[in-house]
């Protein structure tokens, strides 16, 4: 089977210089942020990837770049077969409607003076999928109801439902155009944990149903294996490791997949003792050299800060990983 | 639970919290009870809008007007401190209660540096000089395990991460070396390898320095670690308490069941989460009898004419009727 989303060495760096000014009057030098650095993936139909790691580690800027909403730096997503950079006019726009979005805040992702009526119907006006006010309307009604909502809040305004309606909104918003591929920032990080459970699950329905596609961001681990059939876990911009659900969860290989899951408190573990990792994330401006994560990492030897391991196949599962690599994990 | 016998530190009884508005007034605590032994380490959990967060404020004195204490007493040591004025209450914070909350940057003054920030507290509540306030200062920071804590003594706020930040705020709040520290959702801004750290050092220090802890968090799996009895709270009434072991693995309350079911697990597969449909009532509208009956899937007809009160059930304390029958899920 051919993967429908294909991401080779895909890459973006941001400019963080002093205004122009300042850098000529003081002799600073220009700043870049490497957000995503050589990341590559493919997810195939109906599968869901999740992407995790800490703040800063580049995951929802992967997720941006996939959508279209920042250009690469560096190598490219292909869509079906096709490569998106070369896509333009009439085709970009059947590639926009096949790929939706949903955000993370789902206070600052509806317009507030809009009724949940225009708000679902943008995307279908947009692309031109309805003929008629009579049919948008049914169509608004059944896209409402297949989140588990009523036809009837199409009349109301965002600010009269809940967190968790409101991402229900979003999510019958990102359906309309009948996408194939959903790339959903952290879905469900602003709910609470029983409202979570309710979209998480919407989310699941919709997939079994409809056969879609989701690249799911998340920081927490134990969302992610409730979604996720592979997963990719990030560290400053790069891909550590990409494996399976189960192998990932069942026998981490990376020293950071390893302290991560080991950092997760566990609802049914009460007074467990954890042996928590020092150290914090490093500055992305100046990232450490080699591998990234090797000032915290405890199997880092003098390779690990020289060298940077890349992504490699090791036993089926791919992690970027000196220490691995040796065997000597 | 040899410490539960020994006379309580905090006591709060009948608590009630409510804010004036045009449109009528809203009870956001109603009827709280619940106690604190020396050393003990209490968990608070609850969805948004629960009233936990509200619990704390009330406790430490510092609830927003037009917030304000409508009935019941708040007991520290035996001596009511609900009532006190303003500059009676004020010599009680901080020295015999200190407070974490969940923002490090906004809780640190960014004009001061670290170290004076830490040496007026210590010298407005204890009768020691510069010198000694400077060591005690720093000693602190080097037990939250700030490296170089002589260095870092003159820095602002602004040059520390995080995490840093969370560190010197327990420092802050050790300060005075109070019997009872109110924290309210110290880890939720930060990343989980951070989170653990935190969590970690908290419980040490708390311990070491003989403190005992509200811990005001959503998340279970803090709770599950770090307490050693939980309270949860739903639509500012206790529904249920008791030690974390049982609350969390023989909950009797339906409310508990359904939110340690949606919590997606880490060791076991299940296709879909246990959903709590609908969301918590709103201030305004919260329904006669249990608060929880409009969602509750046992719902009977004495729940919606009468409020049940906490009661005995198998492990735990439950405010269910359900309880009261004798046929608890």
């Amino acid at each position: 089977m051919t993967a429908l989303v294909e991401v080779t060495d895909l890459a973006k760096t941001f400019e963080v210089s002093a205004p122009w000014l300042n850098r000529v009057l003081e002799g600073r030098p220009r700043q870049f942020v490497r957000a995503v650095d050589g990341v590559s993936f493919s997810i195939q139909p109906g599968r869901t990837l999740a992407l995790v790691g800490e703040s800063g580690c580049g995951k929802s800027t992967v997720a941006r770049l996939l959508v279209g909403l920042y250009d690469p730096s560096r190598g490219k997503v292909q869509f079906g077969g096709q490569d998106t950079a070369t896509i333009q006019g009439a085709e970009l726009r059947t590639l926009r409607r096949r790929m939706q979005m949903i955000f993370q805040d789902p206070f600052a992702s509806l317009n507030p003076r809009w009724r949940v009526q225009d708000i679902i119907a943008e995307p279908l006006l947009e692309h031109g999928l309805v003929a008629s006010d009579e049919v948008m309307k049914d169509k608004v009604g059944e896209l409402l109801r297949s989140v588990g909502l009523a036809a009837a809040d199409r009349e109301k305004f965002p600010h009269q439902f809940s967190g968790g309606q409101r991402q229900r909104i979003s999510i019958a918003r990102a359906l309309a155009t009948q996408p194939e591929f959903l790339v959903c920032d952290e879905p469900t990080s602003a709910l609470d944990v029983s409202v979570q459970a309710q979209v998480l699950n919407i989310m699941k329905d919709l997939q079994r149903e409809r056969g879609l596609t989701y690249l799911f961001i998340s920081h927490n681990l134990a969302v992610v294996r409730h979604v996720a059939d592979e997963v990719g876990v990030m560290y400053l911009g790069r891909l550590v490791e990409l494996s399976p659900k189960r192998e990932l969860f069942s026998a981490p290989r990376h020293p950071y997949t390893r302290m991560l899951l080991d950092a997760i408190p566990d609802i049914h573990m009460t007074g467990r003792a954890r042996t928590p990792v020092q150290g914090e994330v490093p500055n992305p401006l100046s990232p450490p050299a080699g591998c990234a994560f090797h000032p915290r990492c405890p199997h880092a030897n003098a390779r690990c800060s020289s060298e940077r391991p890349q992504l490699k196949a090791i036993q089926g599962i791919q992690v970027a990983c000196h220490a691995v690599e040796e065997g000597r994990i | 639970m040899s410490a539960l016998k020994s006379a309580p530190l905090l006591e709060v009884r009948h608590l009630r919290v409510e804010f004036p508005t045009r449109q009528g007034t809203l009870l956001a605590l109603d009827d709280i009870s619940f106690e604190i032994a020396p050393g003990e380490v209490l968990g608070v959990v609850g969805e948004s809008g629960a009233g936990k967060s509200l619990t704390g404020a009330a406790i430490i004195g510092l609830l927003e007007p037009p917030g304000r204490i409508a009935g019941g007493e708040i007991l520290l040591e035996g001596q009511r401190i609900d009532n006190l004025p303003y500059e009676q209450m004020r010599a009680i914070r901080g020295r015999r209660i200190g407070a974490i909350f969940q923002d490090p940057l906004t809780s640190l003054n960014p004009l001061y540096t670290i170290g004076r920030q830490l040496t007026e507290t210590i010298q407005t509540h204890l009768p020691v000089g510069a010198e000694e306030a400077r060591q005690r200062a720093i000693r602190l920071l080097q037990e939250t395990g700030i490296q170089a804590a002589e260095q870092r003594f003159e820095q602002y706020p602004h040059q520390f991460s995080g995490g840093m930040r969370q560190r010197v705020v327990i420092a802050l709040a050790l300060a005075a070396e109070p019997k009872l520290i109110v924290a309210d959702e110290p880890t939720t801004a930060l990343d989980v390898s951070i989170q653990a750290q935190i969590i970690a050092l908290l419980k040490r220090l708390c311990k070491d320095h003989g403190a005992a802890v509200m811990l005001v968090t959503h998340d279970m799996g803090v709770i599950a670690e770090t307490c050693d009895r939980v309270a949860v709270l739903y639509a500012g009434r206790v529904a249920e308490i008791g030690p974390v072991h049982e609350v969390i693995n023989q909950p009797s309350h339906p409310y508990t069941v359904g939110l340690m079911g949606s919590i997606p697990a880490m060791d076991e597969d299940r296709p879909r989460l246990l959903q709590i449909d609908g969301a918590m009532p709103r201030l305004n509208a919260i329904p006669a009898g249990c608060a929880f009956n409009p969602r509750c899937p046992q719902v009977f007809d004495r729940c919606r004419r009468e409020r049940p009160d906490l009661m005995p059930a198998r492990a735990t304390q439950a405010a269910c009727w359900l309880v009261g029958q004798g046929h608890a899920p």
